[in-house]
């Protein structure tokens, strides 16, 4: 393969695998599902996780994405210093979207800002969104890839605590987040909280938060600690299946952390909604590929 | 559990045995009816080119495509429904000057849509959100549609639907309002887990 050749074939794989993540959750989030569905006990909430199995099971059959939002597509890529094609992915993130957009279908979900026209192709001034993270002496690329949905960007907030208010004022913040806007969040919902020293630091992380597959927990003692109380937390509110009552509220919550300013505490909160369209991927250096969330997919 | 299901067009009686909380199912007739064919009725005062008196609209803006060879016909892919609070400031003034009886969209509504279903008698809806196809495969047929002009989204897009659902009835006739007796229930319980959490949770020391 020389290198256009190779360009064009990882397009082509990351456009069809964009396509199929529209269309079918992965194998974590749909099992979290299952196991949250069986332990509703209200007709009401029973009934409606009734509709969205149905729902995932027609999206698969009629080959159509389980959601008409299909969101704003980010990308998180860890990419090897020695990766063949470090130079050209941004570029073919971008035309494999195009591609996604009309293999999808995906709707047009970007509105040039200030412009304000939707551009029509899922692609504009800095989207799809590209997240970088270097990894030294590796010939290999893995990316997340994710829909991020307008119902559940919305709640997104960060802001900066001063010590004094500590993790109680952390624990204050996130719940908060839950009611207002959580509750419309379509339900059970994958809550990603960021715990650093600004803003933007803190915001990235609880969005990478969001990227970790369900059932593991942050590698601190103590933070792990606080996954374990949000998420009973969360659950003992009963927000259910689409806010409208349940047993349980969350799939998970993640937190990543980094060291602050001794001044600060930036906190942010991202959530993602039941229907968590996140898909992992990863290249070798002869672009053969592993796809890590989704068992059965075949591209 | 028997499967309730409504059929349009529905009178003020058909609705009294209804309340919040309870699941149905529509069959007959719904019109798509957002953002602009709202405020194009309210604001600018013009006539709504569909007759909804006694049926139900949709809050939604869905993707639709031309069945080939069919003289202008369209076929349902996707339509999951659009957040209802953004209608609020108009839905009481257009219960009462269409005489819609059902009102179907995502998350609840307020305090005026609230009065509008008590005067007007009529409900709010709500169809389980991200359920697109669910959803579209409930459309027989759409019969018609009006103010293209608005764009996809926006059309007035005239289903016939059979057992459209299920839908869950957040707003009744009889001044219930779920999403809000909810909400109280949410904040006393947030508040007691957050106190609990705020125990155990003292690092800076």
């Amino acid at each position: 393969m020389n290198k256009n050749q190779a360009v064009a074939h990882m397009t082509d794989i990351m456009a069809k695998f964009v396509a199929y993540s529209g269309k079918v959750l992965p194998d974590d989030v749909y099992a979290k599902l299952e196991e949250l569905r069986a332990k509703e006990t209200s007709p009401l909430a029973k009934t409606i996780y009734d509709t969205m199995f149905e729902n995932q099971k027609l999206a698969k059959e009629l080959d159509r994405p389980c959601c008409q939002d299909t969101g704003v597509l980010q990308f998180f890529v860890k990419c090897g210093t020695q990766f063949p094609l470090i130079g050209e992915l941004e570029d073919l993130l971008r035309e494999a979207v195009i591609a996604a957009t009309i293999q999808g279908p995906l709707r047009h979900n970007s509105v040039e800002t200030f412009d304000e026209y939707n551009t029509g192709k899922n692609v504009g001034k800095g989207t799809p969104t590209v997240f970088w993270e270097i990894v030294p002496d590796s010939d290999c690329c893995s990316i997340d890839t994710y829909m991020a949905g307008g119902g559940c960007t919305l709640p997104g907030k960060a802001m900066v605590l001063m010590p004094g208010a500590g993790y109680e004022g952390v624990t204050k913040f996130v719940m908060d987040v839950m009611t207002s806007y959580g509750l419309n969040a379509c339900p059970p919902l994958l809550v990603g909280v960021g715990v650093a020293t600004s803003v933007e630091t803190a915001a990235l992380l609880s969005k990478k938060a969001l990227m970790r597959p369900l059932g593991i927990h942050n590698s601190n003692e103590r933070a792990a600690a606080m996954e374990r109380m949000l998420e009973d937390g969360i659950n003992k509110i009963g927000l259910g299946p689409q806010g409208m009552s349940g047993n349980y509220s969350v799939m998970g919550v993640h937190i990543e952390n980094t060291a602050r300013h001794p001044s600060t505490i930036g906190v942010a909160v991202n959530v993602g909604c039941w229907s968590h369209r996140r898909g992992h991927i990863e290249f070798d250096r002869n672009l053969d590929y592993t796809i890590l969330s989704h068992k059965e997919v075949v591209l | 559990m028997d499967k309730k299901v409504l059929t349009t067009p529905l009178t003020a009686e058909d609705l009294e045995s209804i309340h919040a909380g309870d699941i149905i199912y529509l069959s007959g007739h719904i019109v798509t009816c957002r953002d602009v064919a709202h405020r194009r009725l309210i604001e600018e005062g013009r006539e709504l080119p569909v007759d909804v008196k006694g049926g139900a609209i949709l809050h939604a803006g869905p993707i639709v495509r031309p069945i080939p060879d069919s003289d202008g016909k369209y076929e349902m892919i996707s339509v999951g429904p659009t957040t209802s609070m953004r209608m609020e400031k108009f839905e009481r003034e257009f219960i009462k000057q269409t005489d819609v009886k059902v009102i179907v969209g995502k998350g609840g509504m307020g305090e005026e849509t609230m009065k509008g279903c008590q005067e007007s008698k009529a409900i709010h809806c709500v169809f389980p959100a991200g359920c697109a196809v669910v959803a579209a495969t409930c459309v027989e047929e759409i019969e018609d549609s009006q103010w293209m002009d608005l764009g996809m989204p926006e059309t007035l897009w005239v289903c016939r639907v059979k057992e459209f659902g299920p839908l869950i009835v957040s707003i009744d006739t009889h001044g219930r309002n779920l999403f809000e007796e909810n909400k109280i229930t949410y904040n006393q319980r947030k508040d007691e887990a957050t106190e609990e959490i705020c125990k155990n949770v003292s690092f800076i020391k």
